[in-house]
């Protein structure tokens, strides 16, 4: 019994990392109907940029924020630059930015950083947490709370500001955005910001439980497309939920079906994926895709 | 009165396909204005061609400015509030969302709370129905909505694309008279696109007559409505 509550645990753990990848997806992907595959390569990216900063002696949390707000800039700027262009052409044009995104960033990445793993810091202590008879590693916990923090600023910013009002509208409808004196562009530009934003708290999250290196988020990424499709790309509370629904399971099929083990976990994912399509293709929370013919 | 907006030339296309060739109409400041005309004559084009939705050449001034070519939160942000064929609903949002969106392009931070009391006064429906999502309002209650999202933005110009279309008659002539009181209280000018003829005229103190693009008859409303051609036409008596 024990063993299975801290599976729980670092399962909502590791589901809320794949959660704020899935959110983070599910953002871009209801305001521009495009999956940004660089999404994982994107958050690598700058939990580099947090290791670069801690390694030249920058304190922990000066880092984070600081790397949330290179990371902002970074998603807004990589939406004028690369995504611009092809906004409106079909959608495999902009699938196959995203994947030439996902390329370069991760050969970036290994360019100036190497291949090997670089252990990256918990800003949380060492020493695990004990409920009861039941020990639960502090990173963990840790991890769970601040994704709920990432979570509950996201609703507030898009439920109680205009400006995340004119994002939902932006994403919404276009064409009336653009009536209200909306700049429908820049909305999805920030919204490239965010995505990023949230991305980067998710890999600082990750590092430390996998290391740093430029192929971590290879394998997050598609738990990340586990927990939208489990969820719904539609509904941005589902994704998290899928997300932490994958982690769980993941981790409990791991530990007590003993020829999944660790090597097997991954096709986990892929076949929550299969089945989540097969039985229900808009997922747990989302609406189907209605279209006009 | 001198003119609000005016149009000189103004010409519009979809991809290769014309589809208005060379208006002249102006909206006299403080005026209500009507372009008539049947299905597919270019109402609707002309109104997206003023707000920059669509391909124009020729001019267009508001209010002195030449406004031809601008994007269209650009011109939104002047002053010129739309209600879009087909209502523009926010259909997810609820009402209270879609009217604070219509502020959204304001040139001036202040005054939306009373914007919103005076809002909710011309249609005491929205009132009650603040928390609920746009999409669930009936027809009716879409296009006041639409209507006042527009005044939201506390315009100087309002555009109208067929308010009555789909409406009952009671809900029309409802809306044409709120349409009437805020041009009159709040000094509102209208242009106003119908394929109704008979209410539009009833409204406006200018019409102008469309077909295939162009321009064919102009006058004061009520002259207007005692041409017997229009009446054969339009009015059907």
């Amino acid at each position: 019994m024990e063993i299975l509550f801290q599976q729980i645990v670092s399962g909502l753990a590791t589901g809320g990392i794949y959660g704020s990848v899935a959110l983070a997806l599910v953002m871009i992907y209801q305001a521009t109907d495009v999956v940004n595959y660089a999404q994982g390569e994107m958050a690598m990216f700058s939990t580099y940029l947090a290791w670069s900063m801690m390694n030249a002696g920058v304190p922990y949390w000066a880092a984070f924020f600081g790397t949330l707000v290179v990371s902002f800039v970074g998603g807004l700027l990589i939406e004028r630059i690369v995504i611009r262009p092809v906004e409106g052409k079909p959608v495999l044009t902009i699938v196959i930015v995203c994947i030439g995104l996902l390329v370069i960033f991760n050969s970036v990445a290994g360019w100036i950083y190497s291949y090997i793993q670089k252990p990256f810091p918990s800003p949380f202590p060492p020493r695990p947490i004990m409920l009861g008879t039941v020990v639960f590693g502090a990173h963990d916990v840790g991890a769970i709370l601040v994704t709920l923090i990432v979570l509950a600023c996201l609703y507030a910013f898009f439920r109680y500001t205009t400006l995340g009002l004119a994002m939902r509208a932006a994403a919404q409808n276009p064409a009336s955005s653009r009536l209200c004196g909306i700049r429908v562009g820049w909305m999805l530009a920030i919204g490239w910001g965010l995505a990023a934003m949230v991305g980067a708290v998710a890999g600082m999250m990750v590092a430390p439980i996998v290391f740093l290196d430029p192929n971590m988020m290879a394998g997050i990424l598609i738990y990340a497309f586990a927990s939208a499709t489990l969820g719904g790309f539609t509904s941005p509370g589902g994704a998290v939920i899928g997300g932490l629904i994958v982690g769980v399971i993941e981790n409990i099929v791991g530990t007590y079906v003993s020829f999944i083990g660790t090597e097997l976990k991954l096709t986990v994912a892929l076949a929550v994926i299969l089945v989540v399509l097969v039985f229900k293709p808009s997922g747990l929370f989302g609406r189907p895709a209605v279209h006009r013919v | 009165m001198a003119a609000l907006l005016e149009a000189r030339g103004l010409h519009a296309q979809y991809g290769w396909t014309k589809v208005l060739h060379g208006l002249d109409f102006a909206v006299e400041e403080g005026g209500i204005t009507t372009i008539l005309g049947a299905n597919g004559a270019g109402k609707t084009t002309t109104l997206r061609a003023v707000c920059g939705m669509v391909r124009t050449a020729g001019e267009v001034r508001f209010d002195g400015r030449d406004i031809a070519g601008r994007a269209t939160e650009d011109i939104v942000r002047l002053g010129i509030a739309h209600v879009p064929e087909g209502r523009g609903t926010f259909v997810n949002l609820t009402v209270d969302e879609n009217l604070r969106l219509g502020a959204y392009g304001r040139s001036s931070r202040t005054g939306i709370a009373e914007d919103f009391e005076a809002v909710y006064r011309y249609f005491p429906v929205l009132a009650s129905r603040k928390r609920q999502v746009a999409g669930t309002l009936s027809g009716g209650e879409q296009q006041m909505l639409a209507v006042a999202r527009a005044l939201m933005l506390r315009p100087r110009l309002l555009l109208l694309d067929e308010p009555s279309l789909g409406l009952a008659p009671m809900v029309v002539r409802e809306i044409f008279r709120i349409v009437r009181t805020i041009n009159r209280e709040r000094r509102v000018s209208v242009l106003l696109v119908e394929q109704n003829a008979a209410i539009a005229l009833g409204l406006a103190d200018q019409a102008y007559l469309m077909e295939t693009g162009r321009i064919v008859q102009s006058g004061p409303a009520a002259q207007l409505r005692e041409n017997d051609a229009i009446r054969r036409a339009y009015l059907g008596y």
